[in-house]
């Protein structure tokens, strides 16, 4: 099966449709899949839900999707950055549902090993546990989460082969690996690609068999949203 | 005279103990890694997917693919690990993780924490902070002790919890406060700043407090 596509957009075709649960990789602007959001962006979908821990910034990533109204509903633990996302929400546009950022990761990872719910003491005597079972284990009070797929996982990886196999870079792995697993569709920009075998196996971070389509995006934009730096005395 | 956000970081780090994996929170708990004391091993851990956490770059060392959990750019070091944020939330949630200093809007007596959220107001959402302070062995809050002239040490919290008895230690400009989160002795007043009485302390907190200051 050949699983490299030539372009972004090609890499998307036959796939989209509105009203879709996609799922896109990075935190903040580190390790998004830009290139695949844009083209999503540009297949003109409606009424998204998009599972991202972040909502881009104003401009960039996701933020772009908003500012088009394609997304109906975000899942996130952390949308600060983006003015316009706040305005949406308070505005009654957009639906927004918080998730601690280590019980999101952890729905999602449990969501591609084909674990359907968990329990977590993350979130409990909160309004994170508003209308969620819980359980008692050894006189702690537990609540009860689901795990997460998505129609499309769009995922940013550093080096990949045309097999699939991926390695992340530095902390733009993040939610990355745990998304590649739960797309039932999972699409992967890659800054490097290379043949089989060029890659160690003992180095792979997520296998080939999560990895449904390819595409070689190099010298994309790498942003920085805290440029923040110290003086050589 | 209160401390000043470098006083009370300095208190802060001394929290901190030899071989302990540590999370600093966004703000002033940031100010902490400066006061790590010499010879001591800590490794800060950032929620992102980093262990080993090193210091801002240099203008030519800066990497947009090696970021700390508030955006900033930062650095390796030799014991450096990455990892994903279910590894990550792996370590925070089960117990690894020997200490998390963080912020906060409202402290209350009981150790219930809010951080998060202004119903109406603010959308930011909790980014990791539940997680840290549901799962990390001790929470040391730092903070001011009021906002805009209001006590944020309280007898109960009005804002959405971040965690529900969680707290251990509460740090601000004017003091530090020890708390019971199991019940029993509650919040206990143990230090004052620099030039902070008991009066002012007792004036801008409405908490209820027992006050045992060390000799």
């Amino acid at each position: 099966m050949r699983k490299v596509y030539a372009s972004a957009a090609q890499a998307l075709e036959g796939l989209v449709k509105d009203g879709m649960v996609i799922m896109s990789g990075g935190f903040g602007l580190c390790g998004i899949p830009e290139a695949l959001v844009d083209a999503l962006r540009d297949t003109g979908a409606k009424g998204l839900t998009a599972i991202s821990n972040n909502a881009g910034v104003d401009g960039i990533g996701l933020g772009r999707l908003l500012e088009t109204r394609q997304i109906k509903k975000m899942i996130s633990s952390y949308v600060g950055e983006n003015k316009l996302f706040a305005q949406l929400y308070l505005g009654g546009e957009l639906e927004l549902e918080f998730n601690p950022q280590g019980t999101m990761a952890e729905r999602i990872r449990a969501g591609g090993a084909g674990i359907p719910g968990f329990y977590t003491k993350v979130g409990a005597g909160t309004l994170v546990a508003e209308g969620k079972p819980t359980r008692e284990f050894n006189g702690e009070t537990y609540i009860m989460e689901t795990g997460l797929v998505a129609d499309i996982a769009l995922v940013h990886a550093w080096k990949g082969d045309t097999e699939g196999n991926l390695v992340y870079r530095k902390t733009a792995r993040n939610f990355n690996p745990m998304m590649a697993t739960a797309g039932k569709v999972t699409i992967v920009e890659v800054e490097h690609l290379v043949e089989p075998g060029e890659i160690d196996p003992d180095h792979i971070h997520t296998p080939g068999i999560f990895v449904q389509r390819i595409v070689h995006v190099p010298n994309g934009p790498k942003r920085i949203e805290q440029r923040t730096t110290r003086t050589r005395i | 005279m209160a401390w000043t956000r470098e006083q009370m970081a300095a208190r802060a780090s001394k929290e901190l103990r030899d071989g302990f994996y540590v999370n600093l929170g966004i703000g002033i708990p940031t100010l902490v890694s400066n006061f790590i004391p010499e010879g001591m091993s800590v490794q800060l851990q950032s929620e992102n997917g980093m262990l080993g956490m090193g210091p801002f770059p240099y203008d030519d060392e800066v990497d947009p693919d090696l970021i700390n959990a508030g955006k900033q750019t930062v650095t390796e070091l030799p014991t450096t690990s990455y990892f994903s944020s279910a590894d990550s939330f792996g370590m925070i949630r089960g117990g690894h993780i020997d200490l998390s200093i963080l912020g906060a809007m409202q402290v209350a007596q009981n150790g219930d924490l809010a951080n998060w959220m202004i119903p109406g107001k603010m959308v930011k959402g909790m980014g990791g902070a539940m997680d840290l302070v549901a799962g990390v062995k001790r929470v040391v809050v730092l903070m001011e002790h009021e906002a805009k002239g209001e006590s944020k040490l309280l007898k109960a919290c009005n804002l959405p919890l971040t965690g529900a008895r969680v707290v251990d230690l509460v740090i601000t400009d004017l003091g530090v406060f020890t708390v019971d989160k199991k019940g029993g002795t509650g919040l206990t007043l143990i230090e004052l700043a620099d030039g902070v009485t008991l009066a002012e302390i007792a004036a801008k907190t409405d908490a209820e407090y027992r006050v045992a200051l060390a000799a």
